[in-house]
């Protein structure tokens, strides 16, 4: 499969890979996948008192695609509010690395790791629903 | 791909580089020898059938088979639907079922599918953890009606190499036709298809340093006869079994291929299998790895291997600029379905989409072994660094323990 240069970037230089404390109140976890699906992204936030995302971290099990689906979301993650960051879509990450129709579950997965993030961070946080 | 970077090819299943001296084998073929083999009435023609026929000598001596009973095709995949569906057609009045394995190739799998439309019961045996079958479970599952055995010699994702004499000895006491899909098989280790009670069987030139459109179809002659219907309309050659102008290049390619391999298969398979024994022991020094498939009985140039909590597809990106190799991964195939070979060995699809396939060849060096070890080992340890499934295991969570959100 011929992936675009920046997916290959991303896949190749992956930016904010790492771990964040899970159990810091102002750290959001987001885990989404199987291992049985192929592919388990975990994405974390650091938030400020301001509501803004001043860290972003991620590991994936995944192909190529998957890896680079999350290392672009981190990227776009840091320096944006909570809003901001919820209105994150995954055609945006599709048209962005370029994936193929068969891995557009890939940006569907980091659209959900961002979402399951934020509402860590919520619900750690006290915001309602 | 930079035209002077180099490469390395390990995946030699697929599809192997054709020996030069069968291009030179081949070449007057195309250009002054280009007659058609059925004219029967001058020189030009007399030049070809002659190329053909020695082809036909070279292929069978390989299999252990008389030359009358070499069925050329345009590959493994249309030897195996005329085997199948002709034994199907031919022996209709006979039965109606027919068995198989759930590792057989999709070629094997979807034309008996195809052949379940029409009516025909098939029944899929499983494999055990090292993908063989149970023979008494073969044996009992043989019923009057059955007309054929279909199973492949060896897997091509595992090269798990199935006991054809016993499965042979079992289909002549219950007079049952046995079909073996040797793709993976002619010309890399010894095939006798007489001392095997073989009585249809198939091969490709491409998997053995021929060319690719050109295969074979041995058809029993003698004890039993077998015939099988032919599957496309035409001017009858190959003793009707196989209409169409026959691939005189090609056929003159496998030949040479099938009298190479002859001549080289011992010395070949000890090389390969010492060279992937290598390339096996290198990877199982590093953690949480297993190796899939019979290591006892199984084709000496492939290794199937799991690096667990590492994605197939995402390992082979770190290095597939410059070394080749493939991945049970589902990532690579077009259903999003992991491997059913190694999911048919009770592989979790976790452990199938952590897998890669290495398969060596005559052209494969030391030092390609070498490199490629050394970067598909730093592949590994970079997926792990950004796997958070590996970090989980190495906080020593239970992964079965984690209740994961399906998508």
């Amino acid at each position: 499969m011929a992936y675009s240069d920046k997916l290959l970037d991303h896949f190749n230089n992956p930016r904010n890979v790492g771990t964040l404390d899970k159990d810091k109140k102002n750290v959001g976890t987001g885990l989404v996948g199987a291992p049985e699906c192929g592919d388990v992204m975990r994405l974390q936030i650091e938030v400020d008192d301001n509501g803004l995302i001043t860290d972003a971290k991620f590991k994936t099990f995944g192909c190529g695609s998957a890896i680079a689906s999350s290392s672009l979301a981190t990227e776009w993650l840091k320096g944006r509010s909570l809003h901001e960051a919820s209105g994150i879509d995954n055609m945006d990450i599709v048209e962005e690395l370029e994936l193929p129709p068969v891995k557009i579950h890939c940006s569907v997965l980091a659209e959900d790791a961002i979402k399951a993030a934020i509402k860590d961070y919520q619900e750690k946080n006290g915001f309602a629903g | 791909m930079s035209a002077n970077k180099r490469l390395i090819y390990l995946d030699n299943n697929a599809t192997t580089a054709m020996d030069p001296r069968v291009l030179e084998a081949m070449l007057p073929y195309f250009t002054n020898k280009f007659g058609n083999a059925a004219s029967r009435n001058h020189p030009f023609g007399w030049v070809a059938e002659e190329a053909v026929d020695y082809a036909r000598e070279q292929v069978a001596k390989l299999i252990g088979a008389d030359e009358r009973e070499i069925i050329f095709t345009s590959g493994s995949t249309e030897a195996i639907n005329l085997a199948i569906k002709g034994v199907a057609d031919m022996y209709h009045s006979k039965g109606n079922h027919i068995i198989t394995v759930t590792t057989e190739h999709k070629a094997v799998l979807d034309t008996c599918h195809a052949l379940e439309k029409k009516g025909i019961e098939v029944t899929y045996l499983p494999v055990d953890e090292k993908g063989n079958i149970d023979l008494k479970e073969l044996e009992a599952t043989i019923r009057p009606t059955t007309v054929l055995v279909a199973i492949m010699y060896a897997n091509n994702e595992t090269g798990t190499i199935h006991p054809m004499k016993e499965i042979g000895e079992i289909c002549n006491r219950k007079g049952v036709l046995l079909f073996s899909d040797a793709t993976q098989v002619a010309g890399k280790i010894p095939v006798n298809v007489k001392e095997s009670g073989i009585h249809l069987l198939c091969f490709t030139g491409h998997k053995m340093y021929g060319p690719k459109g050109v295969g074979v179809l041995y058809v029993s002659r003698k004890n039993p006869r077998v015939k099988v219907t032919a599957q496309m309309d035409g001017g009858g050659h190959e003793r009707g079994m196989r209409s169409g102008t026959l691939n005189v290049p090609g056929i003159v390619g496998i030949g040479k291929a099938a009298e190479i391999a002859m001549k080289d298969m011992e010395e070949e398979a000890k090389r390969l299998s010492t060279l992937r024994d290598k390339v096996e022991n290198a990877f199982l020094q590093l953690e949480e790895v297993v190796v899939n498939g019979d290591t006892e009985q199984r084709m000496p140039h492939v290794t199937n291997i799991s690096f667990k909590h590492v994605e197939g597809e995402g390992l082979m990106m770190t290095f597939n600029q410059e070394i080749a190799v493939s991945s049970g991964s589902a990532c690579t195939s077009a259903s999003l379905e992991p491997s059913y070979v190694l999911k048919a060995l009770g592989l979790g699809d976790d452990l199938a989409h952590s897998s890669l396939r290495l398969s060596l060849g005559r052209f494969t060096t030391d030092e390609e072994v070498d490199y490629a070890v050394e970067k598909i080992s730093k592949g590994v340890e970079h997926m792990r660094s950004i796997s958070p499934i590996w970090e989980m295991y190495k906080e020593g969570i239970d992964l079965k323990s984690v209740k994961w959100s399906e998508h």
